[in-house]
């Protein structure tokens, strides 16, 4: 039969071109299921890429898809580096823009602009990391599930925001419709020639991101920890406080990208803000390897991927939902190929040399039964 | 104060123990039910799959679509099982084979589903449950045709009034339950998920068996979300599953990983998240902010919560199969 080995190492050029590999597969196995849906494929991803690309509106629309995602998955991208599940992300989006309304609700309408912008900012992160690190004091101090409660917690914020939305926070100026007020107009990004200046948000904080990963003694430590808890833990480091900074930082920053998106696109608060983009950001920050100049660039194609979306429903009739196909198919194939990377397979082996390994199984042909390496790596 | 609680309370309880209001729990638990038995069985071989959603509405609009295009119940559900067990299939070939990691894997399996599902159900978005199967489901097998006395009216009408669908789901429960504890196929799927190396030494065929139990967990799922748009609502709406496929994995830690239970804990989590609606009919208690249709919505979640917190005290608890989230490899060192 075959059996499969770990490789020793893989060269940077390897893991590239494998990853390539997996992309270009995802790309072919949504064209197939494209097809089977009765749509015509090619021009299905011409007119993707005529969305996202063909025109200036097109790219500037790109760029403002391209903001909050690629915000939120440098955010979780650090907390995926300490294997801490943080699929919280739609959650703390909307804490962070609800945080922000917030602030520009009870600060006086005489507070100059910019002092406004940065105070909703702050906010931003604050709500974002709050939100974040309830779940987080459970995981750090009893080990609770931080994957399920996380995942609960975006559906909390959604429920509360649309308490705030019909209920508590619901603008008498409209008259009996639900919804809240609009930020003031000072509080607002501005566009420079049609591209909204919060691009700047996600350039800072790629570069902060990847600073703090690379560069610091904290980012180190996040890195030991995700590696193995036990290995940080018995090279002395204080394992709680690295993941309570590393949950508050990941919060934060996707806080803010909440608090950008207010400020930046929407200019009102409601459960819809965070648009998915929660969960998109997760296959970015995978697909990215957890890297974070390539979550800037995994960013830009699946951000053009949705603004692509949009098109191809307008211009074709093709349901916007085919880019969660692609998304999901590239994510898996990206995904499996990962495996070519780590493991080999050998086909037509013999099995163990060593045959003391070697147990009969109650068949009559002899099986090799290694023992299994305890692992904590896995996917990536 | 005290007295405003009392009555606010008794409202309440007048409102979850009326007939109608059992009736219609129930009616709404039947999807968690279906779900929370499906990935319970997955995760019972070692694997957590956080495709649920994508899983059910997969076998949702799948099903729905050969149900409307061809009428016919056995091609809806066989759909339905076609459509969640090839979601589920994909999941097996990447943290099976592949060691993919299993929440990554989930996740995308999650994006996935929704996407093929509302691409598919946008076909078929204008129509309705054809009529001979609707009427399928408008019969009541076990209810009564003259209820005698208070007592039999009430459990006729909070129990014995529903669809077929409803006692299946059940049933499903039931022989899960025998399966996986009265068994060998059962007692083999649980060391699979317990100790993968020690069913592997013992000569069991752990791929084989993985593979096996991700996809039939993944086809009830699949009919689970079925019923949805082809019984409850009777037509399509994208992403009609709501974030129930969320609470699913959720009820299957609330419910210890064991089916029998999964049924009580389906109905709790159902009749939460009705709550909110009926509460909100009711004039005395829809005027007191906690009983607040959103912040009622809520529940469900902040159970889900309070569970795992309550679980993580308890040292001694079982966490679950051991395997969850361990990928498993025959190494030669």
């Amino acid at each position: 039969m075959f059996r499969i080995s770990k490789k020793e190492s893989f060269s940077k050029k390897e893991a590239i071109s494998y990853r390539l590999i997996g992309f270009l597969i995802g790309i072919v196995l949504s064209g197939i299921i494209i097809a089977a849906l009765g749509y015509p494929v090619i021009k299905t991803f011409i007119s993707l890429a005529e969305g996202s690309f063909g025109s200036a509106i097109a790219i500037r629309n790109t760029i403002s898809f391209l903001i909050p995602l690629s915000v939120t998955a440098l955010g979780l991208s650090i907390a995926f580096k300490m294997r801490y599940w943080n699929i919280g992300g739609e959650g703390q989006i909307l804490m962070g823009a609800t945080a922000a309304m917030g602030v520009s609700m009870i600060m006086p309408a005489s507070t100059p602009g910019p002092l406004m912008m940065i105070a909703m900012l702050l906010a931003g992160f604050v709500g974002g990391s709050v939100w974040a690190l309830i779940p987080g004091f459970f995981r750090i101090h009893m080990k609770t599930n931080e994957t399920l409660f996380t995942l609960m917690m975006n559906y909390l914020a959604i429920c509360f925001v649309q308490y705030l939305y019909f209920e508590l926070w619901k603008d008498p100026a409209k008259m009996g419709f639900p919804g809240i007020q609009d930020i003031p107009f000072k509080a607002r990004i501005p566009y420079v020639s049609g591209v909204s200046l919060a691009i700047v948000a996600p350039l800072i904080i790629v570069i902060l991101v990847f600073f703090l990963i690379k560069k610091t003694k904290l980012g180190y430590e996040i890195r030991v920890v995700g590696e193995s808890e036990p290995t940080a833990h018995y090279a002395g480091m204080n394992v709680k406080k690295i993941m309570f900074v590393g949950v508050l930082l990941s919060g934060g920053i996707v806080g803010i990208a909440g608090a950008v998106k207010l400020m930046g696109s929407t200019g009102t608060l409601s459960s819809s803000l965070g648009g998915g983009a929660g969960f998109t950001a997760i296959v970015i920050a995978w697909l990215a390897n957890l890297s974070a100049p390539m979550i800037i660039v995994v960013s830009f194609l699946i951000a053009a991927l949705e603004q692509g979306a949009q098109f191809i429903q307008v211009r074709m009739g093709v349901p916007a939902a085919v880019a969660d196909i692609v998304k999901g198919l590239i994510l898996m194939s990206v995904l499996g190929s990962e495996f070519m990377l780590r493991y080999k397979v050998v086909v037509g082996a013999h099995g163990a040399k060593n045959k003391l390994d070697a147990i009969p199984s109650d068949k009559e042909e002899v099986h090799h039964v290694e023992p299994i390496v305890e692992t904590k790596e896995n996917a990536l | 104060m005290i007295g405003d609680f009392f009555s606010a309370t008794g409202s309440l309880l007048s409102i979850v123990f009326s007939a109608s209001f059992i009736a219609s729990a129930i009616a709404f638990s039947v999807v968690m039910l279906f779900g929370t038995v499906g990935e319970l069985i997955t995760e019972r071989a070692g694997h957590l799959n956080l495709g649920v959603e994508g899983m059910m509405l997969l076998g949702a609009s799948m099903g729905y679509f050969a149900a409307v295009r061809s009428s016919s119940l056995f091609l809806a559900i066989l759909f339905a099982c076609v459509g969640a067990g090839f979601g589920a299939l994909l999941y097996a070939i990447l943290t099976v084979t592949l060691r993919v990691n299993q929440n990554v894997a989930g996740l995308a399996l999650s994006i996935f589903g929704a996407g093929l599902a509302n691409s598919l159900g946008s076909k078929v978005s204008n129509t309705s449950t054809p009529d001979n199967i609707a009427k399928i489901f408008k019969l009541k097998p076990f209810s009564l045709s003259s209820p005698s006395g208070p007592f039999l009216t009430f459990i006729n009408k909070a129990f014995l009034s529903h669809n077929i669908y409803v006692y299946v789901a059940v049933l499903v429960a039931v022989v899960a339950t025998v399966f996986l504890f009265k068994t060998r196929a059962g007692l083999e799927l649980r060391l699979t998920g317990e100790n993968t190396a020690a069913a592997d030494a013992s000569g069991i065929k752990v791929t084989r068996i993985k593979y096996f139990y991700i996809i039939l967990g993944g086809m009830l799922c699949g009919i689970g979300g079925l019923y949805l748009p082809l019984v409850q609502q009777g037509s399509w709406t994208s992403n009609m599953t709501a974030g129930q496929g969320w609470l699913v994995v959720a009820l299957v830690i609330f419910v210890r990983w064991h089916p029998i239970k999964a049924i009580a804990g389906a109905y709790v989590f159902g009749s939460l998240t009705i709550l909110g609606f009926s509460v909100q009919l009711n004039e005395r208690l829809s005027s007191i902010p906690i009983f607040n249709q959103y912040i009622m919505s809520m529940f469900p979640y902040l159970l889900t919560v309070v569970v795992l917190i309550a679980f993580s005290f308890r040292k001694k608890a079982w966490p679950g199969p051991k395997e969850i989230g361990r990928p498993y490899f025959r190494e030669e060192r």
